[in-house]
């Protein structure tokens, strides 16, 4: 049975096409102003990925902060939920889910069955999510993709005592001012975030296996602070930014 | 190019007083993340402030506020009897003998400005958002105080001012140069604000509009704030925020009360009741001579 | 006094309330031991009373600091609430 999940991201909105259970296309998209179109967009972008057409797909369910708006469909379910699904099906031995998208981070806690019992969430706030490590990137003026190797080279451990995006920018503007070296800082914008997550997850109570999923996962300085964190380590997925939508296309085959 | 959250920097004195007749002179350092004031009171009157941006360090800041308020008077550091640091830089006035929380020192700051009627004061200042509960001699009961976020604080309005291209002072002006008023911006976070905003510019919203339904968004959660702690009249706002007719009409409106019109200006709140705390403070020292 | 420690952000209300009033009658502080995340401290306030409060480092983060204490399911009684004898914490999450 061939099935696709749409996954309405606040920044990018996810498509992935399943064929019973096994992942034959998929696209991403930048949300803009008109999400509906950028999910059409997305959406015939993976049919041409896996080489099917609109009629040979069976089933959709929509995801994600925007999933109401979601075209072609009117299911959908929670990111918790298909989180969950898509991380248990792909990695059997998961007990505890970490997704940090670009606006909302979450810590899913999971039984055997990928049955959520219970999560708890950063939202509508940036310092808890991917919109932080971008507008501290923007402070220090790196690209996004270079900040997490940055990161890395650096040994040193400071504090950073603001706990809102807005205010971390004055402080790392001052930090440069200061001559501080910019992979101090970038490493310390990790921590800050990492430990924001970490809270999450030890609220929940994390249990190994843990992996971790959503687009921020990409970012090795991200990850690197949320190990050290832990205490433990943790399984990154080959694309970690399109379980919402493998859960919400795996929901559709158990229609 | 313009920068346009930058407002203007200022100082006073009043040449009615002579300092050298003063008997009690003392002086509040208010060191906030994005302005200080010195404020200079003589006998229990204010005699004379300095308002400026901080700089990148506090102390630095602390020193040039100082002198910037003593400059003209013919005063010298030696003549101030008793100095309070206060705000966020508080322990970096080197100068100081005490500091105390801006807490405190706003709440009696506010009694000078409005009166022993005052009961509830709203500060907005650079980097926080404060709602503090006095008593008829400026005496704390209760306060909340949001440095957390900036939403509801002087640098969110400035990330708007510069979004918009709106100098900061003409933001509360310009939000109500609307047809009607527009529902308030849905996200209460600054950064997704922003990102609404331009969202709403894009799709055709006049830049006033925008004003202000974020404006409405800001008033909003303000108002909720001052919930938590409890409102008793008569109400007050000192801080920057004072001068964005924006917010503070709008929160107004909401709670259905109005504000205490300033009678100074409304920066100087937390440097002012520094000082006056300094005044008892210098009267116990010397009495205890 | 009603200390109200915390921060109000996109999420919703955190605040930590103490009615530092009480603290001056209870002189005890069993409420500070009781935390297991260390939260409350003794300070002396500015008018030189001696009353419990959030320690800074918390103050910003409280939602987290306070998160062990608060499961998803089945929140059992708050260890710094059930310390106090005078009624003085209230939390508003």
């Amino acid at each position: 049975m061939i099935t696709a999940g749409i996954d309405m991201g606040a920044k990018n909105i996810k498509v992935v096409i399943l064929d019973g259970g096994r992942m034959i296309g998929k696209a991403l998209v930048r949300a803009g102003f008109n999400t509906q179109e950028s999910a059409e967009e997305a959406f015939a972008a993976a049919l041409a990925d896996a080489g099917i057409t609109k009629e040979e797909v069976e089933g959709v369910v929509a995801t994600g902060a925007g999933r109401t708006n979601a075209p072609y469909t009117d299911r959908d379910i929670t990111d918790v939920g298909s989180d969950a699904k898509a991380v248990i099906r792909l990695y059997p031995s998961a007990r505890t889910v970490i997704d940090v998208g670009a606006e909302e981070g979450r810590a899913i806690r999971c039984n055997a069955e990928g049955k959520v019992i219970d999560f708890a969430l950063n939202e509508k706030c940036a310092a808890g999510a991917g919109a932080f490590t971008e507008a501290m990137s923007r402070a220090l003026e790196v690209e996004i993709e270079d900040l997490g190797p940055m990161s890395l080279t650096s040994k040193t451990t400071i504090p950073m005592n603001a706990q809102c995006a807005v205010f971390a920018e004055s402080e790392v503007v001052s930090l440069v001012h200061n001559k501080t070296p910019k992979q101090d800082i970038a490493r310390a914008v990790h921590d800050a975030i990492a430990s924001r997550i970490v809270s999450l997850a030890r609220k929940v109570g994390f249990e190994p296996d843990i992996v971790l999923i959503g687009g921020v996962a990409r970012n090795v300085g991200f990850v690197d602070s949320l190990e050290r964190a832990l205490e433990h380590k943790v399984i990154i997925p080959e694309d970690p930014e399109f379980f919402g939508a493998y859960g919400a296309a795996l929901a559709a085959a158990e229609a | 190019m313009t920068e346009y959250w930058r407002w203007k920097e200022y100082r006073w004195h009043d040449e009615n007083i002579d300092p050298r007749k003063g008997q009690l002179i003392t002086a509040g350092v208010d060191v906030g993340s994005v302005s200080s004031q010195a404020v200079i009171v003589i006998d229990g009157k204010l005699y004379a402030f300095s308002n400026m941006r901080t700089g990148s360090d506090s102390p630095t800041s602390a020193l040039k506020a100082m002198d910037w308020a003593m400059e003209g008077t013919g005063m010298t550091p030696d003549d101030l009897g008793f100095v309070i640091g206060t705000g966020y830089g508080r322990v970096n006035v080197p100068f100081a003998h005490k500091a105390i929380t801006e807490i405190a020192c706003h709440a009696r700051g506010a009694n000078y400005m409005y009166g022993p009627t005052v009961r509830t004061v709203l500060d907005m200042g650079g980097q926080d958002c404060k709602v503090i509960r006095c008593d008829e001699k400026g005496k704390v009961t209760a306060f909340a105080m949001n440095d957390k976020c900036a939403a509801g604080t002087g640098r969110g309005m400035e990330v708007f001012a510069d979004l918009l291209a709106v100098p900061i002072e003409d933001v509360g002006e310009l939000s109500f140069q609307v047809e009607e008023e527009p529902p308030p911006v849905s996200s209460t976070c600054v950064v997704f604000a922003k990102s609404e905003a331009s969202g709403l510019l894009r799709s055709g919203w006049p830049k006033n509009k925008v004003l202000a339904a974020y404006c409405s968004a800001m008033a909003h959660r303000v108002v909720t704030l001052l919930q938590q702690v409890g409102i008793e009249e008569k109400f007050a706002v000192t801080g920057g925020i004072a001068k964005n007719i924006g917010v503070v009409r709008r929160l107004e409106n909401e709670i259905g009360i109005k504000a205490l019109p300033p009678t100074l200006d409304t920066q100087i709140a937390g440097g002012l009741g520094a000082a006056l705390f300094g005044q008892r403070l210098l009267k116990k020292k010397l009495s205890g001579e | 006094m009603k200390a109200h420690y915390g921060y109000k952000d996109g999420a919703g209300d955190f605040f930590v309330t103490i009615d530092t009033d009480m603290c001056i009658e209870c002189k005890s502080y069993p409420c500070v031991p009781a935390c297991p995340e260390g939260v409350l401290e003794v300070i002396v306030d500015d008018y030189e009373d001696e009353v419990a409060a959030v320690a800074m480092v918390h103050r910003k983060k409280i939602k987290y600091s306070c998160a062990p204490c608060k499961p998803g399911l089945n929140r059992p009684p708050l260890p710094c609430v059930t310390a106090c004898g005078f009624d003085a914490i209230a939390h508003s999450w």
